[in-house]
């Protein structure tokens, strides 16, 4: 196989006396969807932090795209094509849709009239034509994910770490933002995502890697994740993978 | 493509005219020396609210002490005068540089520890205030005593026998900072220091340099803020460390466009004409009680800083916006 994307490597981070990421290694190759799930507090978002650049790792290497981000600072390593969206969403509240769409176009499009002209065809893209005009902080939730995933997408990059994009979103939004994902996928962008909404984990992710008290304790298939009993006792509690199995065998 | 922004462009760019052109005969029209005087003080503390504007209205970097940059520009050009016979022209643009300089050690050591909010305030404040100290000290500066500048009326020595003289000077100098916020917001350094105001972490996940960028806004504010520190020692030809660097002069760069409107390309002008205007009334109101002008100039404070939080400016947006959309 070849070089991996994104190529995380025995990664530690502590708070204190919190171990968040514990050696934790992953690697996401150029065109995948790749899924980072577990259950709250597991440390998937302070692991989105430490490869974006926001949080410095304890110990451990991290390679994007043959380059070395390890220390590197948020717009560097934005500038050579990662991005991350927040789960806490966080618009620039006083500006217009299209103006906060346009400070992501501005990485690459030093010009004003460019920035905003892409702005205006990622916000269509994404189904904020009639937005592309209104202040930020009138949207709803679901517009404010989607300005959070337009955003990062005006940035042009390689690879989107997209943070709980579904999280709040009724079932039709969230189709709506699935097609989307596999679009922008399809059109290069490789994907890396922390979700909770397992439906659509299910039918976006090619692989999934799963992430429980800051460590690594599953990676596979979609299909291979759900029958693991390892995955199914850290979100239902221990020992329950054991019980369910013993349910359908009596079922049976 | 985009109707409604390039319209709000074009208007801009449309009132900026109309500013030009009321500016340019408005002297002709003002015949007592005390109208004239008037407007150079209006224009002058709209070019001290504007350089406040760039860092504050549009970085959301809230200062304390721009009485930093402005008595530094006062004293290069004040003392390069008296003491080395260096031309006022001269000092004018060295005083711009000096004010920048001030801004980039001052924005250097500060957002490098990324210092935010009232931190920021508090420290640039404690910058005014040991520059105060030491223009105190210092001999070259003339000390407490303060600096004269020697009366030599002519245009090329900066010095004006008719004050109008003064008023395009200022004027002109107002026309660029109007310029420099035109620019603010049709620009890519622009949008990156509005993104830094509205969430700095969300900017530098979108590939925003915000030490560089905030850098870059505190130096361009205090040349601005030196230039109008240049013209003020020009015009009185007396300085002191309390008139230079004290915080009464920190504290109208920032009410100017608090109560004008921030991060607004006219709310610096709107604020300076109000202010003064409020100011003036309240002196005749009051005649002869001592004080009790200050006293209403503060009632009258407190009432717009109440009912107008986004300044004068801020009034016409107002009645765009619904209610609902405010509101959220």
């Amino acid at each position: 196989m070849s070089e991996p994307l994104l190529d995380v490597r025995h990664v530690d981070k502590s708070f204190g006396g919190l171990r968040a990421i514990a050696d934790v290694s992953l690697s996401v190759h150029q065109g995948e969807i790749v899924a980072l799930i577990g259950p709250n507090g597991a440390g998937k978002t302070t692991l989105f932090a430490t490869v974006a650049g926001f949080l410095k790792p304890d110990a451990g290497a991290i390679g994007f795209f043959g380059h070395d981000i390890l220390g590197s600072t948020p717009d560097r390593i934005c500038a050579l094509g990662l991005v991350r969206t927040f789960q806490i969403v966080q618009p620039f509240a006083g500006l217009t849709v299209r103006q906060n769409i346009a400070v992501g176009a501005h990485l690459r499009h030093a010009g004003r009239r460019e920035a905003l002209e892409l702005a205006d065809s990622v916000g269509r893209r994404l189904g904020m034509a009639a937005l592309l005009d209104r202040p930020a902080i009138g949207l709803t939730v679901a517009a404010r994910k989607r300005l959070e995933l337009a955003r990062a997408l005006a940035t042009e990059p390689r690879l989107l770490l997209l943070d709980e994009v579904m999280a709040g979103l009724n079932p039709t939004e969230i189709d709506e933002i699935v097609a989307m994902i596999r679009a922008i996928r399809d059109e290069g962008v490789t994907v890396l995502l922390i979700e909770h909404v397992m439906q659509a984990v299910m039918s976006l992710a090619e692989r999934i890697y799963v992430l429980n008290n800051g460590a690594l304790i599953a990676e596979g298939t979609p299909a291979a994740i759900a029958a693991n009993s390892a995955v199914v006792d850290a979100y239902l509690g221990h020992g329950a993978a054991g019980k369910l199995q013993a349910k359908q065998v009596r079922h049976a | 493509m985009m109707p409604s922004l390039r319209l709000s462009g074009q208007r801009a760019l449309w009132a900026m005219a109309g500013v030009a052109i009321i500016g340019v005969v408005l002297p002709l029209l003002l015949r007592s020396d005390f109208w004239l005087n008037f407007a150079i003080m209006v224009l002058f503390f709209t070019v001290l609210g504007q350089a406040w504007n760039i860092l504050g209205g549009y970085g959301g970097q809230f200062s304390f002490g721009h009485a930093a940059f402005f008595g530094t520009g006062a004293y290069v050009t004040a003392v390069l005068q008296v003491k080395f016979g260096i031309n006022p022209w001269l000092g004018f643009v060295l005083a711009g540089i000096g004010g920048g300089l001030v801004g980039a050690a001052i924005g250097f050591l500060s957002f490098r520890y990324g210092l935010r909010g009232s931190y920021f305030a508090l420290v640039t404040l404690a910058f005014a205030e040991v520059l105060r100290i030491l223009a105190n000290a210092a001999a070259f500066t003339g000390g407490g005593v303060g600096t004269l500048i020697p009366l030599k009326q002519t245009a090329a020595n900066f010095q004006f026998v008719d004050k109008t003289g003064f008023y395009f000077v200022i004027f002109a100098l107002m026309l660029i900072g109007l310029l420099l916020a035109y620019w603010l917001e049709n620009s890519r350094f622009g949008a990156r220091l509005m993104a830094i105001r509205e969430n700095e972490d969300a900017a530098r996940a979108l590939g925003v340099n915000a030490f560089a960028i905030k850098l870059g806004a505190i130096s361009l504010s205090g040349a601005l803020a030196g230039l109008a520190g240049a013209f003020y020692a020009q015009y009185f030809l007396y300085l002191d460390p309390r008139l230079a660097y004290g915080p009464g002069i920190s504290v109208e760069a920032l009410l100017v466009p608090i109560i004008g409107g921030m991060g607004t390309i006219f709310g610096p002008l709107l604020g300076a004409t109000v202010l003064h205007v409020v100011g003036e009334i309240a002196r005749k109101v009051m005649g002869d009680a001592v004080g009790l002008n200050l006293a209403l100039y503060g009632m009258v404070l407190v009432a717009m800083v109440l009912f107008l939080p986004n300044g004068i400016a801020g009034l016409a947006r107002r009645q765009r916006l619904k209610p609902k959309e405010e509101r959220l």
